[in-house]
């Protein structure tokens, strides 16, 4: 398998790097400077992509390279492959779900903590000798909260189970209310932001989810509520939420985020109320290597003419 | 400020002095119909001092031999607090003085804090979340991975009100729960360790929960930690005193543990210098339990404690003082 080429559109892991290297021909897009050359001289080869959550598919890449078979992305989000041209193309896509659910479902629930109970803010007032000069200020518990996730699929589930134990109520938004469901459904995310106070946004990024926390939902999520993103950047209008951090209008959010990272708004830098990551949603070595595992999987299952894994087109 | 000296005549109610610190502000408010609060500098206090039968601790005031010297009537002392180490409860139990703390009106939080700091730990929130303030992550790139809290071995030391709430929170993380506690709690699903070494031998992370005693100071020793291995976590809402601190400090800056998260030190608000710069620890300052809902759970507590020692009713919280 050799002479497959496989284009590995960014740097995200040195252990996917290694096995696609031994199984492929693989090029790796950010070392190329010259675009229009090596596309030129290699796009005869090139028979899958391996996107992540920075750089996936769009039409254009995809027309760069004639040969393309398959899209392998490592990651579960696909907002970053045309999957609507690729279905045109007949070019496969496959993803990786499952391994992730848990760890971005526990992150979700430390983002929760770490920003009602400001555990950052703790470590940092400790860090700067500030303990020695007075008490921390209280903080706002979970246990018993009402919790509000928009999207109840494999991750939004997770999170549910978890925030279950901590004796929250649930209550969700989703395109279609699930039958046999416990948790209470509402028909329109400002609806249950109204009724919640912890709002998790757990759903893919589409054209209908893009900004899905706007300024009306912020509004109804009010100076008591606190908002988690563990989706993507682009679920939140940012800037109607920095100003509603910085005037107080809610009372605080956990991002793993944003939506044009790595950039991430200054403002909050200096907020006590905010948990800012750096998209580690998956970020764990014992998941990463299942994630690296599955799009190895996947091409090797398509390349031996079996059937994919974890097929999405 | 504190405003305790109550200018109607509340003669009529009975008398709870009120031991706290100099700076330690407080408010009785809440119990203007439940009892007559009088503390040293009360005008009342000499005519109060030795009839009084009970005292009330506010925070983790210290109540010694001395102290207790002074109220020869006192029947009960009403604890406001998690731990009660504070208390002289060996001298409580020789004057066949009752004692009670704050029952569970702060185990949620306790809980929901411990379980919050093994996840920052482990998924390195307070330092990725410093790397981005920073403004790191467009110029050094991606945050380095933490690793996983689903699968891990969690000890729990000390399965009381607290540690069993860390165990029902940990388990749909996927955790592995064991324990070592005093005895051994057959209704739990949990398996039971009789010594804290051989929980940490089978343990990835030891999550101290317990009271602080005689019997328990550094219960966490060098023997522990080297048996937890040099990619355990410990992380201590308990009291300080629970960890041998300078075996701890010593065993991070040697890589021979793989992090630590701590809420309690040995002499607070002291903290050990050598943990500033490191990654995989989080340092809290005591604040595990400190809500504005634990405090209104708190004053339930306190206010149902008193009206059954006045109606000799059995008291709601009574600690145990025969270990």
């Amino acid at each position: 398998m050799e002479a497959i080429g496989v284009l590995m559109t960014y740097p995200t892991s040195t252990y996917l790097e290694q096995q696609l290297d031994k199984r492929f021909n693989l090029f790796r897009l950010w070392n190329v400077s010259q675009k229009t050359e090596f596309f030129k001289q290699n796009a005869g080869s090139i028979r899958a992509v391996v996107g992540n959550a920075n750089i996936g598919a769009d039409r254009e890449l995809i027309d760069s390279l004639p040969a393309l078979e398959i899209v392998s992305s490592y990651s579960v989000g696909l907002d970053k492959v045309d999957l609507g041209y690729c279905k045109e193309k007949g070019i496969r896509v496959t993803n990786t779900p499952d391994v992730l659910t848990e760890d971005v479902a526990d992150l979700a629930i430390g983002l929760i903590l770490a920003t009602l109970r400001q555990i950052c803010e703790c470590d940092r007032y400790v860090r700067n000798g500030l303990w020695k000069k007075g008490d921390f200020k209280l903080t706002t518990k979970f246990s018993g909260k009402k919790v509000g996730i928009i999207g109840l699929g494999r991750i939004g589930t997770a999170i549910a189970k978890r925030a279950e134990a901590f004796n929250c109520p649930i209550s969700y938004y989703s395109r279609s209310e699930k039958p046999g469901s416990k948790y209470k459904y509402f028909p329109s995310v400002v609806e249950l932001a109204s009724d919640c106070q912890i709002l998790i946004v757990a759903c893919p990024l589409t054209e209908e989810t893009r900004h899905i926390i706007n300024r009306e939902v912020i509004d109804a999520l009010g100076p008591k509520g606190f908002l988690i993103n563990i989706g993507r950047g682009p679920h939140v209008d940012e800037r109607e939420l920095v100003s509603a951090l910085v005037e107080g209008r809610i009372a605080g959010a956990g991002l793993d985020v944003f939506e044009n990272e790595p950039h991430v708004p200054e403002e909050l830098f200096g907020l006590d109320n905010v948990v800012l990551l750096p998209h580690v949603g998956s970020g764990t070595v014992e998941t990463r290597n299942a994630m690296a595992d599955l799009v190895i999987g996947n091409l090797e299952a398509y390349f031996n003419n079996k059937p994919l894994i974890t097929p999405v087109v | 400020m504190a405003d305790l000296v109550q200018s109607t005549d509340n003669s009529h109610l009975p008398v709870a002095i009120i031991h706290r610190a100099p700076n330690f502000k407080f408010s009785s408010s809440w119990a203007t119909d439940i009892f007559t609060p009088i503390e040293p500098s009360d005008p009342l206090y000499p005519t109060h001092r030795p009839s009084a039968r009970v005292i009330i601790v506010m925070a983790l005031t210290p109540l010694k031999s001395e102290h207790l010297d002074l109220y020869p009537s006192v029947e009960c002392v009403i604890g406001t607090t998690a731990g009660v180490d504070h208390i002289d409860l060996a001298e409580c139990r020789r004057r066949n003085i009752r004692v009670t703390s704050a029952g569970d009106a702060f185990s949620e939080d306790g809980a929901d804090y411990a379980v919050g700091l093994l996840i920052d730990v482990l998924r390195r929130f307070s330092a990725a979340d410093r790397y981005v303030r920073a403004g790191l992550w467009p110029v050094k790139g991606d945050y380095p991975l933490g690793s996983k809290l689903g699968g891990k071995r969690v000890g729990i030391i000390g399965l009381g009100s607290i540690g069993t709430l860390v165990a029902k929170r940990l388990e749909p993380f996927g955790c592995t729960i064991a324990y070592s506690s005093r005895n051994r709690k057959s209704q739990l699903p949990y398996v039971f360790y009789s010594n804290v070494l051989d929980l940490a031998t089978n343990s990835d992370t030891l999550i101290v929960c317990c009271s602080l005693t005689d019997k328990t100071h550094h219960i966490i020793n060098s023997d522990v930690l080297t048996a937890l291995g040099n990619r355990g976590i410990i992380v201590n809402i308990g009291r300080g005193g629970l960890v041998d601190e300078k075996e701890l400090v010593k065993f991070l800056v040697e890589g021979k543990l793989g992090g630590a998260g701590l809420d309690v030190y040995e002499n607070e608000p002291e903290v050990p210098k050598e943990l500033f710069t490191m990654d995989n620890v989080v340092l809290s300052p005591h604040r595990a339990i400190l809500t504005p809902e634990a405090f209104e759970g708190v004053r339930e507590v306190m206010v149902g404690n008193l009206k059954a020692f006045f109606s000799n009713k059995p008291l709601l919280s009574e600690v145990n003082l025969s270990d």
